[in-house]
């Protein structure tokens, strides 16, 4: 392991109340983007973008990832990817049958 | 446990409860697979499905999420600053919103079934496949991951209890903190479902 690890690390309120701030103002502009059609065509991407901020701002901060060694990080990486390419070759299927 | 020298393998801990989590991605990225494909070849139906859930109630549901998250967070920064109390309050209200998150999604499902949708119903039978499809996906998904966070208000409140007793203390959290961890999974799945269903119309 690369010994980046911060057992000790308390994550202090106030970066905990920003990042649930945060994630409410994201609340507030996906569904501003979808009842205003902000993005016309660009609206599923649109929301999924916003979505995956939001997720990244739970796994960064609640969920501590920001603060975990390098290891951890790969293995949730390999995962997502392990997913995406079975979405995206299930697709290429569909597709192209 | 801890070893004679007294030394707790933090590291180790969590590094298991992340490979759950793994699996579990794994678990829900198949039904959002399906989700996708299905959306995408008959975007028409699930657009007319879509614009039938009522986004207040989704909205609601997804506000008391995210701040549980929140709560739970808290929770276990209370017990490493030794605060038992503050972190006993913090995990009891992270129950109470899980417990209304549910009470909210069975007025929901309530709604739909008054309306005759629900899966195999003679009035959805008679719709579009795409929309027997969308309704069919809508209750699995968020069926399971209302299943989801009933196992999550079971385990807090276990939790909750072990804090109380004190064998979750400033020293020993391993159990909370993953815990936490589970319950921001079961959060971020909400995250995706919420667009997917109430808002992509």
């Amino acid at each position: 392991m690369d010994g980046q690890y911060s057992e000790d690390h308390i994550v202090t309120t106030r970066t905990y109340t920003v990042a649930w701030l945060a994630l409410l103002l994201l609340l507030a502009a996906t569904i501003a983007v979808a009842r205003l059609d902000l993005l016309a065509r660009f609206s599923v991407l649109g929301s999924l973008v916003i979505a995956s901020m939001k997720a990244g701002l739970v796994l960064a901060f609640f969920m501590h990832l920001k603060y975990e060694g390098r290891f951890l990080k790969a293995l949730l990486a390999g995962t997502l990817f392990a997913l995406t390419v079975l979405i995206g070759l299930t697709f290429v299927d569909v597709w192209y049958r | 446990m801890s070893t004679e020298t007294g030394h707790i393998d933090r590291q180790g801990k969590k590094m298991g409860m992340w490979f759950f989590l793994f699996t579990e991605i794994l678990f829900f990225g198949g039904m959002f697979l399906l989700y996708s494909i299905f959306r995408s070849k008959y975007a028409q139906d699930f657009h007319r499905g879509a614009a039938g859930e009522n986004l207040l109630l989704g909205t609601i549901n997804t506000v008391i999420l995210l701040t549980s998250s929140y709560t739970i967070a808290l929770s276990v920064s209370a017990i490493r600053k030794g605060k038992k109390l503050l972190s006993s309050r913090l995990q009891a209200v992270t129950i109470v919103m899980g417990l209304a998150f549910l009470t909210i999604k069975y007025f929901e499902w309530d709604a739909k079934i008054a309306l005759g949708l629900y899966p195999d119903s003679p009035i959805l039978l008679k719709l579009g496949k795409g929309e027997i499809l969308f309704f069919g996906l809508y209750y699995v998904m968020t069926g399971l991951h209302g299943l989801h966070v009933l196992a999550g208000c079971v385990v807090i409140a276990f939790m909750l209890s072990f804090t109380l007793v004190g064998t979750i203390n400033r020293e020993k959290y391993a159990r909370l903190e993953n815990t936490g961890l589970y319950w921001h999974f079961v959060d971020i799945v909400w995250i995706y479902l919420y667009p997917l269903f109430y808002l992509v119309t």
